[in-house]
């Protein structure tokens, strides 16, 4: 109960400094007309209400109609649409990380296979995800499927990576004596995997499915973007990104709302974890994570 | 029927390679069952080398094993093995019981006859209140405890040890030492038992393996003619002093050599 008020604590403190850092800096860039304080040297952002407008105009927008005479406020549209893509973005987490634990339990299994396989596996998360989604969405249109499949399938290839990696980690995490030990109960492979291996690597397995999750999020976001399906998060940000003159603060609410679904998601692997994997057991500091060339929304506008 | 027969044993690592180290060789050893037997040398004798040998972890360049009159592996798979280590090496996310009820498990013994078994394996420990208990939740001591009630828990017929008492502090270290000799005469089993305290050696054993190292071979078998059974005062009668001093002069003659 303590711990988890200082949770709340800490993260009320931390959001109101934010948002005292956000409006400090705006109000200190019009009170001296863009420049540092005292000297001539511009500052990096624009404080005008076009580049950063006020803290509260983004949340009010949230609950503004989102068209002139529209009946939805914009808060409904963006869940909705943070909804529709988390679908897919679930679809391909639970879909990725299938197949990275399967393809860490083949490595742990197979030294040929780890040799063979573990350079694509690494090369794949090389490729821009910003290339691989127009043909995922291309392939699976000339195939007929339904519209979130190629999503689901982007999310996926962004989600498994990690949980390949650490499941590996984990599986080879126990110690030799341990294997030995089981060696001497002259247990079965599928005993030493099933009874020691598996439970072994759950405490690096949810640290990887937390990356896993959200970038599965930014998987189904970018993978939108080529594919211009109206219902999704991508293609709300895609329009208010085009309105950006006009209404900036709609779309810094539409990335409020996609960072939420982000945490959301991280979220809700935490809980799971906490039934999941006993305090005594949990990794200290997150093992460390090859989390591969996860794209930053960042990239997409560019 | 001998429980271990040792017959010219080696053991080279890397063999033919730039790196080959020759660990044991021409080891010769019997021992008879019920014998509690110490492997005692400075490191690098191939004491612990010899013990994973015996236990089929590894297996020997040259000359021949047998364990119950059985060549290791087959041994091993009879299950005649009870193994404990330095480290405990516990499972964190089981229970006490449910960690000395593992080997009971993958040999598919039904879940209500290996509790049962797992208990009266804690009481012979002295840790029938932990059964519920998680081992991060217990001492350095206690976790041995559990990991000896583990070694047990399927009746081996040979205790193989490698320091398990190496970590633990003396008080500790003596007070196991005599519930392992409880233990050891009341199940009968034999004991191989690596140690590189000469205290414990002569307190615990039948006989003492003394080894030399580089290549480890063995360069003399000392019997501890030391009355049974051993008690808290068996440590401070002239006997244990005499047969400490013996087995330091050996080992002071290994070292030398």
């Amino acid at each position: 109960m303590k711990a988890s008020l200082r949770t709340t604590v800490s993260f009320v403190v931390t959001v109101a400094a934010l948002v005292l850092l956000w409006e400090g800096y705006k109000a200190i860039g019009q009170a001296t007309g863009g420049v540092w304080p005292g000297t001539s040297m511009n500052l990096p952002v624009r404080t005008n209400e076009r580049s950063m407008p006020h803290v509260w105009d983004i949340v009010g927008s949230l609950f503004a109609p989102a068209r002139r005479g529209g009946e939805d406020i914009l808060l409904v549209i963006l869940v909705r649409a943070a909804l529709w893509t988390w679908r897919s973005a679930l679809i391909g987490f639970v879909v990725g990380s299938f197949v990275g634990f399967g393809l860490g339990v083949l490595f742990v299994r197979s030294l040929l296979a780890e040799r063979g396989l573990m350079p694509y596996v690494v090369a794949s998360q090389a490729v821009p995800v910003l290339a691989i989604a127009p043909i995922v969405v291309v392939w699976s249109g000339r195939l007929a499927f339904p519209n979130w499949v190629p999503i689901a399938v982007i999310s996926a290839y962004l989600a498994f990576y990690p949980v390949a990696i650490n499941t590996l980690r984990g599986l080879r995490s126990p110690e030799a004596t341990s294997m030995e030990l089981m060696r001497s109960y002259a247990a079965s492979p599928g005993q030493v995997l099933w009874k020691l291996q598996i439970p072994a690597s759950l405490p690096y397995l949810f640290p990887a499915l937390k990356i896993s999750a959200s970038a599965s999020v930014i998987g189904a976001i970018v993978g939108e973007l080529p594919a211009g399906f109206p219902q999704g998060l991508g293609r709300a940000i895609l329009s208010f990104a085009s309105s950006f003159s006009s209404a900036p603060e709609k779309l810094f609410a539409s990335v409020l709302v996609s960072a939420m679904l982000g945490l959301f998601f991280v979220g809700l692997i935490s809980l799971i974890e906490r039934w999941t994997v006993p305090a005594a057991m949990r990794l200290r500091e997150d093992p460390a994570i090859e989390t591969g060339a996860i794209p930053r929304p960042a990239a997409v506008t560019a | 029927m001998t429980a271990l027969d040792l017959r010219g044993v080696g053991m080279i690592f890397n063999e033919g390679a730039a790196n080959e180290v020759t660990a044991l060789e021409n080891i010769d050893v019997v021992i008879e069952p019920g014998e509690f037997v110490s492997l005692i040398g400075p490191s690098g004798c191939g004491k612990s080398t010899l013990l994973r040998l015996v236990g089929d972890l590894l297996q020997p360049t040259s000359g021949e094993i047998t364990v119950n009159g059985k060549p290791p592996a087959r041994a091993r798979l009879d299950r005649d093995y009870g193994m404990v280590f330095q480290s405990a090496t516990l499972l964190d996310w089981r229970t006490v019981l449910d960690n000395v009820a593992l080997p009971l498990e993958i040999m598919d013994i039904p879940r209500h006859q290996r509790e049962e078994t797992a208990r009266e394996m804690l009481e012979l420990v002295q840790l029938g209140g932990f059964a519920d208990h998680h081992p991060y939740e217990l001492s350095g001591g206690m976790q041995q405890r559990v990991a000896i009630a583990r070694a047990l828990s399927f009746r081996p017929s040979l205790l193989l040890m490698d320091e398990p008492f190496g970590a633990l502090d003396e008080m500790t270290r003596e007070r196991m030492q005599m519930e392992l000799l409880a233990i050891w005469r009341e199940t009968q089993t034999t004991v191989v038992f690596v140690t590189h305290s000469i205290p414990e050696a002569v307190f615990l054993s039948t006989r003492v393996v003394v080894m030399s190292p580089r290549p480890g071979r063995v360069s003399e078998l000392i019997e501890t003619d030391l009355a049974q059974p051993r008690v808290f005062e068996t440590r401070e009668e002239p006997g244990f002093y005499e047969m400490l001093t013996r087995l330091r002069e050996s080992l002071r003659k290994v070292d030398e050599s």
